[in-house]
């Protein structure tokens, strides 16, 4: 056997490719759905973090240093095999959300915090001078300024979430990576594991591109 | 005439350092207070105080009959005092008109084309209608200045307050932002003006208030204060400014 033939079998590939695309499927659904929890609690967390009252304001810090330092695969073992032992049972996939939702949600935290904290002092005191309460200036004045300074670090932190669906598949789900080692193993072939990279790829190289692009239109890797 | 801000036994500290000591200003409706004075003397700290963008450490200030203080109307009472800050402060993700149309829409719960006809009303006043769809990094300094002045307007308030508004502009561009003032003051805005602009304190000013290191060292009128000047230190400082 060749090496061709032994990671680019195209028969084995076309094969696979319904298994493979099954994956896909999940893989974006799980990375969508943990991606958009992420981006929602992380929100609210990195507001917590900013302005609420002393004894909240450590909790978010405390929720937010665990959830960025406790690696998600033991994460997501710990709430699918552990959790059970208290009566908290769930799906794989829920699972699996839960665990992308809780990591992602603690750096978008800190990427809508350093983006909050980014904004000039004087954007606050204008908005303060001319009557604005809280939430109002939030929505006018802080946040549309905050959102457009951390694109570039949210769209690294989406591509890292879906990276990380492919741990998915260590609690049985039937994601891509899961699907391709799979069909790998009825193929007696590893195609199927290369198709999958190649698929990973695919959806995430222009995002990474996207980045870039974003940093430099936005001209924030210059300022930072 | 009736008094528009109250100024009682005002003090301000930041830590040891005494920033303001023992302030007492009455200023009337219509009124245009220029306060002057060296760098450090607290002319941006009592104007700011007066906003509560500096929170007082003794002392208090009304507007009219209300008490300028922390609490739940805080931001009604700010919304009645226009402020004009050295930086501008413009809002950069807006366009110029929707940084003079918008704070009145969410503060004041004014109808969107009522706030933009106002808006544009403003604009035009001070001689920015061909930009109003522009964004404010567009703008030279001397035309974000003004567009600072219309949004401090837009919310129709009782006293128009102006911190150091031209020492942030290029010098061809201070003109332009001072016509502008006087004639907000012609048409009896009530102001209270930080500046070292000597040459609009003696036009437009109805008295002038010399500060140092925290005290109200004169008040007077523009007359007295520049070609009476009673103080040494007066003397001093308007030598200083007028020879640099």
């Amino acid at each position: 056997m060749n090496i061709f033939e032994t990671f680019f079998n195209i028969p084995v590939l076309i094969d696979s490719f319904p298994m493979l695309m099954r994956g896909l499927g999940i893989t974006i659904t799980l990375g969508a759905l943990s991606i958009v929890l992420g981006l929602i609690l992380g929100l609210i967390f990195a507001l917590i973090r900013t302005y609420g009252p002393r004894s909240l304001r450590w909790f978010a810090c405390g929720y937010i240093d665990i959830f960025r330092s406790i690696p998600i695969l033991v994460l997501l073992v710990i709430i699918y095999y552990a959790l059970p032992f208290v009566g908290i049972r769930l799906s794989a996939f829920a699972a699996s959300v839960v665990t992308l939702s809780l990591v992602s949600s603690a750096y978008t935290a800190e990427i809508f915090r350093s983006g909050i904290e980014a904004i000039p002092k004087g954007q606050v005191e204008a908005s303060l001078a001319l009557g604005y309460r809280f939430f109002p200036a939030l929505i006018d004045i802080i946040l549309p300024q905050a959102i457009k300074i951390v694109i570039p670090p949210l769209t690294s932190n989406c591509i890292n979430v879906v990276k990380d669906t492919a741990l998915a598949s260590v609690v049985a789900m039937p994601d891509l990576l899961k699907q391709a080692t799979q069909a790998q193993a009825l193929a007696a072939n590893p195609s199927p594991l290369i198709g999958a990279a190649i698929i990973y790829l695919v959806i995430l190289l222009p995002l990474v591109h996207l980045v870039s692009r974003l940093e430099r239109y936005l001209n924030v890797s210059q300022k930072k | 005439m009736r008094p528009i801000i109250e100024i009682r036994n005002l003090k301000k500290n930041f830590g040891n350092f005494t920033a303001l000591n023992n302030i007492n200003l009455l200023m009337y409706e219509k009124e245009v207070v220029v306060i002057v004075g060296p760098s450090g003397s607290g002319k941006s700290t009592l104007i700011r105080c007066i906003n509560f963008l500096e929170k007082p450490t003794e002392g208090e200030i009304f507007l009219e009959e209300y008490p300028i203080q922390d609490g739940p109307n805080l931001p009604e009472i700010r919304a009645d005092i226009g402020m004009v800050f050295q930086n501008f402060n413009l809002f950069p993700h807006m366009t110029v008109l929707k940084n003079v149309a918008q704070p009145p829409i969410r503060v004041r719960q004014m109808g969107q084309s009522e706030s933009e006809k106002r808006a544009k009303l403003l604009l035009e006043k001070v001689g920015l209608q061909d930009h109003i769809h522009k964004y404010p990094e567009q703008l030279s300094g001397g035309q974000q200045q003004r567009v600072a002045i219309a949004r401090a307007m837009a919310m129709k308030p009782r006293v128009l307050l102006f911190d150091e508004p031209t020492s942030a502009l290029d010098p061809e561009m201070v003109g332009e932002v001072l016509d502008v003032m006087q004639q907000l003051a012609v048409e009896g805005v009530s102001m209270m003006v930080v500046t070292h602009e000597m040459g609009f304190a003696r036009r437009v000013a109805d008295r002038v208030i010399f500060m140092e290191e925290g005290s109200i060292i004169e008040d007077n009128t523009p007359e007295n204060f520049f070609d009476n000047p009673t103080n040494e230190r007066i003397k001093e400082f308007q030598q200083a400014v007028l020879n640099h």
